[in-house]
């Protein structure tokens, strides 16, 4: 549904907006590197531009710190009406690798709302590129939560009432029930 | 001369070709040795939580239910792939897979959960014994000093030497 709604919201181009709230800059240089030509992102019409006001998406990086959440915020009110919000890598998604410290808020969810995450420390320039066909509709994604269950007992019981005597030794036959 | 360089540029260019891979429409392999999501094995697990213990963003979370029920959940929302799980597994249960399109609309689709039967002794019903400080040290990673011992070398000494250390101010009496 939300990949509808997409569709009909950004019939041609994306205009991204870059936003980093204090990462360590590794996912700003594969940012950069999807705009190479190796990776050449504007065929599908996505272009980099340096404000937020002329922006339809923003590309978060790094947590939701607390000297940078308000301007954050701020960035994120300043776009024009349909908008997107990426996540991109550990640090936007989840919060990093030092969730827990004084200064990191948590994830960027926490201050604005994301609609796609690209998990990844950080994340390949095709990874990148794949959340987007995912966003415009090319793809669908691959990720599905799993729940694996042990449904039998991996190890047969001991039974104190299977041993019995066979002359002078005693036999244990191991049975294969639970 | 402006001309000139264009026209070198130009020809620069066109010796270039098409350099944009062809990737959306066309699958990408990444390099050997990339670490991508892990897969946990369930066949394998022991459920010894070795990797919880060692997540540096503590993404792995472990519930006891019950006395025999151990739910092991890898939550992945803020995994940064560096394969210190795979890496401690005893049973080689986690995988490092070369899969990297992990984009999704929801964080919740990144999450794996296992549930394990743990073994417990049949004559009392209770667990097995849990690990002392010293096994507790070595998984979390640290290695003893004296393998043949089993025993840490402290380089601190508690107590003083009989010998005096400087020996020149040895004093002769009578």
């Amino acid at each position: 549904m939300l990949r509808e709604l997409c569709r009909k919201m950004f019939p041609r181009s994306l205009w991204v907006y870059h936003a980093n709230s204090g990462g360590c800059n590794g996912c700003d240089i594969e940012v950069l590197n999807v705009l190479t030509p190796y990776y050449d992102v504007e065929r599908f019409g996505i272009r980099l531009v340096g404000s937020p006001r002329h922006a339809d998406v923003m590309l978060c990086q790094g947590p939701a710190m607390r000297s940078t959440a308000k301007a954050l915020r701020r960035a994120y009110d300043a776009m024009a009406a349909p908008k997107l919000v990426f996540a991109i890598g550990s640090c936007a998604c989840g919060g990093g690798i030092w969730y827990d410290t004084y200064s990191v808020l948590g994830p960027v969810e926490k201050v604005v709302p994301v609609n796609f995450y690209i998990p990844g420390c950080p994340p390949r320039p095709e990874a990148i590129l794949y959340g987007i066909a995912v966003a415009v509709g090319l793809v669908d994604k691959k990720v599905s939560p799993v729940k694996l269950k042990q449904l039998e007992f991996p190890i047969p019981r001991y039974h104190p009432e299977d041993l019995r005597t066979e002359g002078e030794m005693v036999v244990y036959q191991k049975q294969g029930r639970v | 001369m402006s001309l000139l360089s264009k026209l070198k540029e130009t020809v620069i260019c066109l010796q270039a070709g098409r350099v944009t891979l062809p990737y959306p429409q066309e699958p990408a392999k990444p390099p050997a040795g990339f670490r991508g999501r892990p897969i946990f094995n369930i066949a394998k697990c022991i459920g010894c939580a070795g990797c919880a213990n060692n997540c540096p963003a503590r993404e792995i979370l472990v519930h006891d239910i019950c006395q025999e029920i151990r739910i092991i959940q890898y939550v992945g929302r803020r995994c940064t792939y560096c394969g210190r799980c795979a890496d401690v597994c005893p049973e080689k249960a986690i995988t490092m897979s070369p899969e990297f399109e992990n984009a999704t609309n929801d964080i919740g689709d990144m999450q794996q959960r296992l549930e394990l039967f743990m073994g417990t002794c049949q004559r009392c019903g209770r667990c097995f014994k849990e690990p002392g400080p010293m096994e507790q040290l070595m998984m979390k990673g640290y290695r003893l000093d004296l393998l043949e011992q089993e025993r840490w070398v402290y380089d601190a000494k508690t107590y003083l030497d009989r010998e005096p250390t400087v020996r020149d101010i040895e004093i002769e009496l009578g």
